[in-house]
């Protein structure tokens, strides 16, 4: 539904990468192949292929980030682009230059591709609908809308542990009303077939009629972990003990924190993830976070592979078959 | 000037008059409907063969923008607008800058109106100072001053008791109270409906309570203290539900409907299409169909344009950060004519809806072809279409997310008190 057109080109490639709502499984599935190539170049002495040499990528931060930026730029340097990198401090963007104006300023510095970052749901887009003609986007979170990178390193890390999505019971949890990773990490399990997609958390942090996501909806802990093969906890923000979403942070720890009796309910060989930054003692415990069942870290560690496959996808695509053939003989 | 218009299918529902007949206009009035005076010399004949001949549109909500934002648009260049969408009559909210509270703005908007003379221009004044929500307006002054109603736009009277007391003491003046009913708490900072496409797009949700709860609260009051109250833009199914059954029980209440409300629904802002980021915000198709179905049974009495004119950087933002609203003079009696294609009312109760119901709303004397009236008309050819290119918007408010779309029904010529003040 949301920008399917502008996220495609003529031939159907990648131009953008905006949100998975609205992409067909084989270009999931190819980004989650493609992925899978660059997994060792971490290891390698020299850690760099030539895919994107002479792009330039520009970090757009209009939100504070450590962790994603570093992944995105990490994953652009390794795929020999160079890489700028911009943290706007919103209030000061407000008060002067508007956002197109200074997207006209990188544009005239010949950038090939903008990773945005920004606190407005739909800001990715809108920079998509205003960029020149041959300016990839990529969303690194828009509001609580979408990060559809995340997304896609978060079932990336789930297939090398499970293989196949279509028997899988992923349950999320936490504060899904204000997530941008919840609903990317919702299309693209539904996506590409996994049956039981959960969400669970207290009725002030499900967004109202969540079940048209194709999700079910559990207001405890206990029945919506009960059998899932995956149980991914969200971050929950300071801000939203304000409000009156939530009574307090040990409140909310108490029914909806992930310790290693809520676990349980989960299966034995059930993995835990978080997009983090964690909150240690807020949505999970350091036991569960630091225990056998998590796979936290490999997440960041693949999300460089993955943010490497987008952006040697999007970037790549008017190369058609080179890029593979360039990657083949690399490899 | 003396002017006949003939051969028209005139409509005026005021007389229950839809006919083919001649319309004589002298020294600014009508002189004639069906039988000009023998004597009649016309300077000028308009032929009206196969169009239709109304009163000239009365809006019951159009920001002008001025005073206080004319980067955006001014009463010159809307009154202008107005004119090529057959309008003679607009309304305007006192959230003006300088805000609608002392005579001297209405002074000043009456002044640049005639200046315009193109289109008459009738202030509602605020209900509180500043539309502070603390403290009563001048209400008298302003009704003096030519105020036709009072409102407090789209701010919130957080205290029930101010809000009690402004009914009353609006009712003693006999000063209809336009009441935009949105609880400010529960519209908190959401800029699209609250249902599956919020959801879907991760945009703060403005939930049908918002306005349910506000028109309970309002009711009550109504009920409390007899004073008559127009809710403006109604825009749920619930909402339109609670207003019938008051009206049934008989409390004075009138209701009105953006015209875009009923074309569009939460599902065109899909792709964060900032020009469909309008408030209250666009709901769903079953709020839309209540909507419509309001119409036809009389609890929603008229459509406004609700026209919101911008300038174009407003809208050049992600969703959120757009400032509300459309530039809808010039698209509202096409879009309302499609109720008459699409056979939900017949021409004559659509025209009522636009002329002489708002009218009575605000107690003016306007909307009706009647004998001595002022000669404020709309000729309007049903039969040509158009698409609607924002480029050729006589508004100064570009902004209409109706771009491209195919229209039937054209205003051929406007009338204002018997001068012609468009013409295509």
């Amino acid at each position: 539904m949301t920008g399917n057109n502008i996220q495609l080109d003529e031939h159907g490639r990648l131009r953008h990468f905006l949100t998975i709502e609205g992409l067909k499984k084989t270009i999931l599935t190819d980004i989650l192949d493609y992925a899978e190539n660059f997994t060792t170049v971490g290891h390698q002495p020299v850690k760099k292929l030539p895919l994107l040499r002479g792009k330039t990528i520009t970090n757009l931060f209009f939100e504070a980030s450590t962790r994603t930026r570093t992944t995105f730029e990490l994953a652009a340097k390794r795929l020999s682009a160079d890489v700028l990198n911009i943290n706007i401090d919103t209030s000061s963007a407000v008060k002067g230059e508007s956002l197109l104006d200074m997207l006209r300023n990188f544009e005239a510095m010949h950038c090939d591709m903008f990773v945005v970052r920004h606190a407005r749901s739909g800001a990715a887009h809108f920079i998509a609908q205003h960029v020149a003609p041959h300016i990839s986007v990529i969303n690194g979170g828009d509001g609580s809308h979408a990060h559809p990178t995340q997304a896609m390193l978060d079932v990336f890390t789930i297939r090398r542990h499970k293989q196949e999505f279509q028997n899988l019971t992923v349950a999320i949890v936490g504060d899904i009303m204000h997530s941008r990773v919840a609903r990317s990490q919702i299309h693209a399990l539904t996506t590409l077939g996994v049956p039981e997609v959960r969400v669970v958390g207290p009725q002030t942090l499900i967004p109202v009629e969540a079940e048209q996501l194709g999700v079910h909806v559990y207001n405890d802990m206990q029945r919506g972990l009960r059998n899932a093969d995956v149980v991914i906890m969200l971050r929950l923000q300071r801000e939203r003990m304000q409000g009156a979403l939530l009574p307090s942070a040990q409140e909310f720890f108490e029914c909806y924190g992930l310790t290693e009796r809520t676990l349980a309910f989960a299966k034995p060989d059930a993995i835990v993830m978080h997009p983090g930054p964690i909150n240690r003692g807020v949505e999970i415990e350091s036991t569960v976070a630091d225990g056998p069942q998590s796979v936290i870290l490999e997440q960041v560690t693949n999300g460089i592979a993955v943010r490497m496959a987008i952006m040697a996808m999007t970037l790549g695509r008017h190369q058609g078959k080179d890029s593979d053939t360039q990657f083949e003989e690399l490899d | 000037m003396r002017i006949r218009i003939s051969n028209g299918r005139v409509i005026d529902p005021a007389n229950g008059i839809d006919r083919q007949s001649d319309l004589c206009i002298a020294d600014g009035h009508i002189v004639a409907v069906d039988n000009c005076p023998d004597d009649f010399s016309p300077e000028r004949e308009i032929d009206a063969g196969g169009k239709i001949v109304m009163p000239g549109l009365v809006d019951l909500r159009a920001r002008l923008r001025e005073p206080g934002q004319e980067n955006k648009a001014t009463i010159a260049s809307e009154c202008q607008a107005a004119a090529a969408g057959g309008i003679t009559t607009l309304s305007i909210p006192p959230d003006t800058d300088p805000v609608i509270d002392t005579p001297a703005v209405v002074e000043l908007i009456h002044q640049r109106a005639e200046l315009a003379g193109t289109a008459k221009v009738v202030p509602l004044g605020a209900l509180t100072v500043g539309l502070n929500g603390k403290q009563l307006s001048e209400m008298a002054e302003l009704k003096r001053a030519g105020c036709v109603g009072v409102s407090n736009a789209l701010s919130p009277i957080h205290d029930t008791l101010v809000l009690r007391r402004a009914l009353e003491y609006a009712a003693s003046h006999d000063l209809t109270v336009l009441m935009h009913p949105e609880d400010p708490h529960l519209a908190h900072e959401g800029c699209a409906h609250e249902g599956t496409v919020s959801t879907r797009l991760g945009l703060p949700g403005v939930p049908s309570a918002a306005e349910t709860v506000a028109v309970a609260e309002t009711l009550m009051l109504i009920e409390q203290t007899d004073a008559p109250v127009h809710f403006c833009q109604l825009s749920t199914a619930r909402a339109v539900q609670m207003v019938a059954r008051a009206q049934f029980d008989g409390l004075p209440i009138t209701a009105d409907v953006g015209s875009y409300q009923l074309h569009l629904t939460e599902m065109d802002v899909a792709n964060f299409n900032g020009d469909c980021h309008v408030r209250p915000p666009l709901r769903t198709e079953r709020d839309r169909i209540a909507l419509r179905e309001a119409l036809v049974r009389g609890t929603l009495d008229a459509i406004c344009s609700d026209h919101q004119p911008h300038d174009p950087d407003a809208k050049l933002a992600p969703f959120c950060d757009t400032e509300p609203g459309i530039s809808a003079l010039e698209t509202h009696l096409a879009l309302s004519y499609r109720l008459v294609q699409q056979e939900l009312l017949a021409l004559p109760d659509l025209i009522a809806k636009l002329t002489i119901e708002p009218a009575r709303i605000l107690q003016i004397n306007a909307g009706s072809l009647s004998v001595g009236a002022a000669a404020d008309i709309c000729i309007f050819d049903p039969e040509a279409r158009w698409t609607v290119e924002p480029h050729e918007l006589i508004s100064q408010g570009k902004n209409t997310p109706f771009a491209g779309w195919e229209l039937a029904g054209k205003v051929t010529h406007t009338l204002l008190d018997g001068r012609v003040v468009f013409e295509n």
